[in-house]
This record gives C-alpha cells, sequence and structure tokens, in this order.
C-alpha cells in the first residue's frame, strides 16, 4: 500500500463526445509540490475537477488519501483546500465574511473559524481589508483571498488551478512567496499552469499534459536534460525570409524548430552555433541565446508553443 | 419497517445527502445583516397593493359576499394579497437569486468544494427563501392589524399557511431556475405569476369566474388563498385538507425534480 | 445623400431588438391584456355593482376606467424598463456606446439614436395594446389613433429622463429600486386603476407631477368619448416637458461619459 496523498490509474473523463482526460496515471506523495503543465484544453481543469470531487471520474480508478471521491467526496473534501481558476470568491460578502461562512461549510465552530479568518488575514497581507467588499480588490488580492479561503480548514492538499493567470509580475512574485511558506509547512500542492516560470520555481515534480494525455514527467531540470539542449539560440528575420534561411541554417545545433516568427536552434553552446550562422552569411534581424526552458521541452515533445 | 425505510419512500433519495442545508440560511443571514434594505424594501410591494386596495377599491366595491357573508373588500382581498406575496417572494428568491449564484457569482460551485453536497445546497436555498417569505408573512398580519383588516384571531394561523405556500413555490422555482439559459428566461416567470395573482380568486369570489371557475381549481396559489383567506374570516373547513395537501404535493414534485437535477448540473 | 447621424445609431439598436423581440412583445402586450381581463373585467364586475362607484368613475364602467389607461401604464412601463439595465450596458459592460463614440458619431447623436429608439419601441407596445383594446366594443373608437401618440410621449416622459441618469450609473445595483419604488407606486396609484381623488388629499399633488397621470388623462379623454381629459395643452405640455428636459440631459449626460 503507498502512502501516496491521490493516486490516479488510467483516468478518464468524457463529456458527450468530447475525451476531455484520455487514460492518464499518476501519484502525488505527501509533501510534494506537483504540477500539470500544459496549454489550454489539455484536460488539467477537468483532471483537478475529479481529484476535487466535483466532478465524478468516467472510467479508471482514482484514490484521494486513500478514499475513493464516488463514495467519500464530503471526507476527502474536508481534508484538502481549493483555488479555483476564477476565485469565484462571495460578492454579496466581505473580505472576512468570506473566510468566516467558508470556514462553516466546513462545521467548523463560529469562534474557530473568527480566530483563524485573523491568522490567514494576516497570512496573505489583506488584514486592513478585512470589513471591504471583495469586488473593489485588485486581481492580485482576490486570488491571495481566494487562497487565503482555501486554507480555513487547515488542509493537508491544496489544488491551485492556474493560481497565477492574469496577475501582473509583481503580484504573482508576492503569490509563490506564499505558496512557497506553505509547501514549508508541510502542505501537499497541486497546481496547473500554463507558465514555465511558474513551473520551474513552484514544482517539484510535473507532468507535461496535451490533448487529455501525460506526454512526459519528471522534475523541471530533468525534463529539460531529457528534452533539451543547454542552451538555445533564437533567430529573428524579416517577414517572408523564414523558409529560405532555414533551408541555409541546416545542420547547425543538434536540432532546428521553425515557428511562423522566428527560428530556434538547439545546441549546447548558443554563442558557438550563432558563430556558425554569421559563418554560413546568413544575417538575423535579431539574435538571442538563453537557456533550456520547459517552453523548449512542450515544443520538443508535441511540437506545437504552449501559450499561442 | 424502520422509520428511515419509511423516509426513503416519502422523500426524494437524493435529498437525504444533505449534511448542513442550514449553512445556506446561515450565508444569507451575514449577507442581509448589512443589506438590511434589500430586505426590508421587499415588503414594500405587497404594501403597496394592500394600501392600493385600501385606498382605491374599497370605496369602489365596497362590499363582496363570500360563502353567503357580506365582507369589507378589503378584508376580503388582504389575504390573498398575503398568500400572493408569499408565491411572489419565494419564487423571486429561488430564481433570480439562484440563477445568479448558480450561473454568475459561481457560489454553488466553491459550496460544493467543501464537505456540503448539491442537497445541501438545493434544500438550504429553499429554507432560505421559505425563512425570508415567513419575515414578509409576519410583517404583512401586523400590517392587516394596524390597517384594522384583521377579521379572526385565526390570522396567525395564515403565517404557517404562507410558510407552505413559500415551500411550494420555491421549490418548483428552483426546479425551473435548473433550466434557465438566461436572464431573459425570467420573463416566462412573471408570464405564469401574473396570471396566478389575477385569477386564483384573489381580487373577486370564485363564483364571479362563472362556468370557468373550474380552471381557477388548476392554480396552486387559489389553495393557497382559499387557506389564508379562511384564516381571516374565521372559517376553517375540513376541505382546507385538500387546498393543503395540492401546495404539500407540488412541493415534493419540485423537490424531487430539483434535487435530480442539481447533481447533475453542478458536478459534471 | 447620406444617412442622419441618429438613424445610424437606431439601426444598432434594432439589429440587437431583432433577437429580443419576441419577448419584448410578448411582455408589453400579455401583460395589459392579463390586466384588461382580471381587473377591466373581474374586479369591474364588482366595481359596477356598487352604486358608489357611478359618482366615482363618473359615469363610466370600471373597464372604460382602466382599459384606455392600460396604453399609459404599459408606455411607462415599456419605457421605464428598457432605458435601465440596457442604457447602462452601453457604457459599462458592453460598452457600446464606448465603441460608437470611437466612430464619427458625436455623443449627442448616440443620444439623439437613443430617443429615436426609445420612440420606435414603445409604439411598438402601446400599439399592440391598443388593436387588443380595437377587439372590445368599449374601447373600439377613432380616439384609439389619437391616444397612441399620447401613451408614446407618456412613455417619452419616462423613458429620456431616467436614460439620462442610467447613463452616469457605475454599476446596475440601484435599478430595481426605480422599478420598485417609483415605477410601480406610479403604476398602482397613478390614476390608473383608480381615480386619484380618493388618494389623501396630501398625495394627490404628487400625482398631478408624474408624468403617468397626464398621459393616463389624455389616453382616456380620448378613447372614451364621454370623458373630459381636462386641460389637454397643459397635459401635452407636462409630457413635453419631460421628454425634452430628458433628452437635453441625456445629451449632456452622454457628452460628459463618453467625451470626460
Amino acid at each position: 500500500m503507498s502512502d501516496a496523498v491521490i493516486i490516479a490509474s488510467d483516468l478518464r473523463k468524457q463529456f458527450d463526445n468530447f475525451v476531455a482526460v484520455d487514460g492518464i496515471d499518476f501519484e502525488v506523495r505527501p509533501g510534494e509540490s506537483f504540477g500539470f503543465l500544459g496549454p489550454n484544453g489539455a484536460g488539467k481543469t477537468s483532471t483537478m475537477r475529479m481529484i476535487g470531487c466535483v466532478s465524478p471520474i468516467t472510467s479508471g480508478s482514482l484514490t484521494v488519501f486513500g478514499l475513493d471521491p464516488n463514495v467519500d467526496g464530503s471526507e476527502i473534501r474536508s481534508r484538502m483546500g481549493v483555488v479555483p481558476q476564477s476565485d469565484q470568491l462571495d460578492p454579496e460578502l466581505t473580505v472576512a465574511e468570506n473566510l468566516l461562512i467558508y470556514g462553516r461549510y466546513f462545521d467548523i465552530s463560529r469562534s474557530e473559524c473568527r480566530r483563524r479568518t485573523v491568522e490567514l488575514l494576516d497570512f496573505v497581507q489583506l488584514s486592513d481589508r478585512a470589513n471591504d467588499q471583495v469586488d473593489p480588490l485588485s486581481g492580485g488580492m482576490k486570488r491571495r483571498l481566494t487562497i487565503a479561503r482555501s486554507l480555513i480548514n487547515e488542509p493537508e492538499l491544496l489544488l491551485l488551478d492556474e493560481p497565477t493567470t492574469g496577475l501582473d509580475p509583481q503580484a504573482r512574485h508576492v503569490l509563490w512567496d506564499r505558496l512557497y511558506r506553505l509547501k514549508q509547512r508541510g502542505v501537499t500542492l497541486v497546481l496547473t499552469t500554463h507558465y514555465m516560470d511558474e513551473a520551474e520555481q513552484l514544482c517539484d515534480r510535473l507532468v507535461v499534459m496535451d490533448e487529455g494525455r501525460i506526454a512526459a514527467e519528471g522534475s523541471p531540470r530533468n525534463l529539460i536534460d531529457r528534452y533539451s539542449t543547454r542552451e538555445v539560440l533564437e533567430l529573428r528575420f524579416a517577414i517572408g525570409e523564414n523558409d529560405a534561411n532555414a533551408a541555409t541554417l541546416e545542420g547547425i545545433g543538434e536540432r532546428c524548430e521553425l515557428l511562423p516568427d522566428r527560428i530556434l536552434i538547439y545546441d549546447d553552446d548558443g554563442e558557438e552555433a550563432l558563430g556558425e550562422v554569421h559563418r554560413r552569411g546568413v544575417d538575423p534581424v535579431a539574435s538571442l541565446v538563453r537557456r533550456s526552458s520547459l517552453e523548449d521541452v512542450f515544443l520538443r515533445l508535441t511540437g506545437r508553443a504552449l501559450v499561442d | 419497517m424502520t422509520s428511515r425505510a419509511i423516509a426513503l419512500r416519502i422523500v426524494p433519495v437524493e435529498l437525504l445527502a444533505a449534511r448542513r442545508p442550514q449553512r445556506m440560511v446561515e450565508r444569507s443571514v451575514m449577507f442581509y445583516r448589512h443589506a438590511w434594505l434589500i430586505l426590508v424594501s421587499g415588503f414594500f410591494e405587497p404594501l403597496l397593493y394592500l394600501l392600493s386596495v385600501q385606498v382605491g377599491f374599497s370605496s369602489l366595491i365596497g362590499e363582496v359576499t363570500y360563502d353567503g357573508v357580506s365582507y369589507d373588500y378589503a378584508e376580503f382581498v388582504a389575504p390573498a394579497l398575503m398568500a400572493a406575496a408569499a408565491m411572489n417572494g419565494a419564487i423571486f428568491d429561488a430564481t433570480g437569486n439562484v440563477f445568479e449564484k448558480l450561473r454568475h457569482s459561481k457560489l454553488y460551485d466553491t459550496v460544493l468544494a467543501t464537505p456540503m453536497t448539491a442537497s445541501d445546497v438545493a434544500l438550504g436555498e429553499i429554507m432560505g427563501a421559505v425563512t425570508r417569505g415567513s419575515l414578509y408573512s409576519i410583517a404583512f398580519v401586523i400590517t392587516m392589524w394596524a390597517m384594522g383588516l384583521v377579521g379572526s384571531p385565526l390570522i396567525v394561523l395564515a403565517v404557517p399557511a404562507c410558510v407552505l405556500i413559500g415551500f411550494a413555490f420555491a421549490s418548483v422555482g428552483m426546479a425551473f431556475t435548473t433550466y434557465m439559459r438566461s436572464w431573459s428566461d425570467l420573463e416566462y416567470i412573471n408570464a405564469v405569476t401574473l396570471p396566478l395573482l389575477l385569477f386564483s380568486a384573489t381580487f373577486y369570489p370564485l363564483s364571479a369566474y362563472g362556468g370557468w371557475s373550474w380552471i381557477v381549481y388548476f392554480s396552486p396559489l387559489y389553495h393557497g388563498v382559499v387557506i389564508v383567506r379562511g384564516c381571516n374570516l374565521g372559517v376553517l373547513e375540513w376541505s382546507m385538507l385538500g387546498n393543503m395537501a395540492v401546495l404539500l404535493g407540488l412541493s415534493w414534485v419540485g423537490l424531487r425534480f430539483t434535487a435530480r437535477r442539481i447533481d447533475g448540473l453542478l458536478l459534471t | 445623400m447620406s444617412t442622419p447621424t441618429a438613424v445610424r445609431v437606431w439601426e444598432n439598436h434594432l439589429l440587437r431588438y431583432r433577437k429580443i423581440w419576441g419577448s419584448h412583445l410578448l411582455g408589453a402586450f400579455v401583460q395589459p391584456v392579463l390586466y384588461l381581463v382580471g381587473m377591466g373585467l373581474g374586479v369591474g364586475a364588482l366595481v359596477d355593482r356598487s352604486t358608489d362607484s357611478i359618482v366615482l368613475l363618473d359615469g363610466i364602467t370600471y373597464f372604460e376606467f382602466l382599459a384606455p389607461a392600460l396604453l399609459a401604464t404599459t408606455a411607462m412601463m415599456s419605457g421605464g424598463q428598457t432605458s435601465l439595465w440596457e442604457v447602462a450596458d452601453g457604457f459599462i459592460w458592453s460598452h457600446r456606446y464606448v465603441a460608437m463614440a470611437s466612430t464619427p458619431l458625436r455623443p449627442r447623436e448616440i443620444a439623439d439614436g437613443l430617443a429615436l429608439w426609445h420612440t420606435t419601441r414603445i409604439a411598438l407596445a402601446v400599439t399592440a395594446v391598443a388593436g387588443v383594446l380595437a377587439l372590445f366594443d368599449e374601447t373600439r373608437t377613432w380616439g384609439l389613433l389619437v391616444a397612441i401618440p399620447a401613451a408614446v410621449l407618456t412613455g417619452l416622459a419616462f423613458a429620456l429622463p431616467i436614460s439620462a441618469w442610467s447613463s452616469t450609473r457605475k454599476n446596475g445595483s440601484s435599478f430595481p429600486a426605480v422599478i420598485r419604488f417609483a415605477l410601480i407606486p406610479m403604476f398602482l396609484f397613478g390614476g390608473a386603476f383608480f381615480p386619484i381623488d380618493q388618494l389623501p388629499e396630501w398625495l394627490q399633488p404628487v400625482a398631478y407631477v408624474t408624468p403617468l397621470w397626464h398621459g393616463i388623462e389624455l389616453c382616456r379623454g380620448a378613447v372614451i368619448p364621454s370623458v373630459d381629459a381636462g386641460p389637454v395643452a397643459v397635459h401635452v405640455a407636462v409630457l413635453l416637458a419631460y421628454a425634452v428636459v430628458g433628452l437635453l440631459a441625456c445629451r449632456a449626460t452622454f457628452a460628459k461619459a463618453l467625451r470626460p
């Protein structure tokens, strides 16, 4: 018997004629931070909803805390926190009331709800907004409030669906910091994202999802090592000259990707590759050498860019 | 037969999954604590109707004969308006307000991420609508008394009668809401409640309908009106058990539909 | 010759209306019919039996009293409702007017186009009700043709000032209050269902100030030959004043919202 928090095997979710999740296997271990990386429509949210026991599975098997979501949905939900993609705060209540009533849904006593509300508002730096309405809060504040709400029942497992989508860079860093602290406390995090940097920042381990299937699994570093080179050379050309130049560039680096707006050359030494480009008499409008990222892993695995 | 087995036969199975529906009422209380004006203003419309009858129609009509006895017109219509107010309040809460939370603020999705179940949501929201309606019913009785329209002390029984009316219409309204696609569908609600208001022997005795009076029996509101009016005029009859049965039946059908639909709607 | 600007704005409204005309007309039409049958005939039977009512209603039947007034109340409800959420929608949700203002259209032309549209929509609703009145012997008179423009003017006396106000709102939270605290009280007490001299003395001047009462008097006078509408010029002047001031206010608030 495994001590995994979540075990899924051959998990499928089908809506009428559309297969959202097409037989996936994964395990999430206690205390780890696990990510689902993939573009919109890859099946990440459907998977999260099944784990959250608000979406019956079509076939395969899924256990959370060793329990069956079909039978023990309420019991499972009482031990986890959920941060949905669209916050879903209660617009008719104040900031503090949002936390209070949410705690009551878990049957936590009123006095305990009040105590935790004060503590959590402090944790997400919203204490001074406690009695404000929810609507005027900024996107980042709403997100933080949603995270505070998901923690009211002191969950062992936290599900975060695209936690920083739509936030500005500063708000994202504040949020990452808070999530990092939770992880330090031993909370198991499961999150979905289509941001590479987020996955690299937050996840110990992740699976790359595409069209309802898992394309690869591993730590961010491990995936990059496995599916990409150390560096990438990006070249931009004048409009319409991509194809012609691509032919000339053939053979440089380990691999070459032709994108609509640029050409990517994969090589462990980007500068060296750029030298070769110049030697062949090709003169790009712009060039950039960078380290490989999960974006490149995804491109390699699916032949498509992650954010389009 | 155990009591649970009996309960299973009577109550829609899905509703037995309810654990803490009262939390939905608790949430409403929290909301109305700082939105008490909205709560109070909900009583304004029934009050206006009552006033218009007292000020306008009473002197135009004078007295009306009901069951062979002559009554002051306002005293005759007031209890019917009370029943109609219970219907309107419950329907409004269970349709527009519930639709907003179902489709826009996604409140129910949020609630379902906790140990609460879809049955908690359905039953809890109906309980909330009924609670709110009961407050209005009590206010209505007090207003009638202040205006001198109370004909019998039995009027206190009209409050539980209005709870039953509220429950029936809230559960049917909620079942309808699960089929609503957009706000404009609310027009259908008005298209049903206005005729019910006008043609449930509300403003004139059943006898005024002549040969058409059998149609009025199909109006659920009519059965509520009969009970509440009986309470105010101090005339209770055994046949009112039949009227109650109609409202109970309606509540049961509405609950059954709602419980069945809401699972599939929220848990996809 | 190019299409006048306000007409172009009107076309935009018409385009959107094509999707909802069914439910609008149904709502605008069925409601008055229900009141006509439920109150006019039903309550009417009780009213006409009472001897007091002959004096109170100046010798006409309750049906004759109520039916023409429904033209004015329909106009008020139709004009009032479409100038709340729909107008605010153009500014704060769909930003339709904001988009229009980024074309060569000027704010005052957008306001004029809206006024033209209100006129169309109210006229549709009122004509539908007039069609129903034409079915009944008591109200089948040529006066209906006079009552239609009178009712449309009544509708505009509500629609235009309310539109000006709606365009300054940041959200729709106060809109239900307008219906509940302004339109419904007028509907019930404005002289449609019973004569306003039954209201308490202090309340009667309030009724004289509302556009609805003037509209009802005009419609009733036009449709029922034996009813004296009173100072017709005053009624028309009051309604015109509301409508014109409302239009000017619309132009001003639209300009303020769209060209701050």
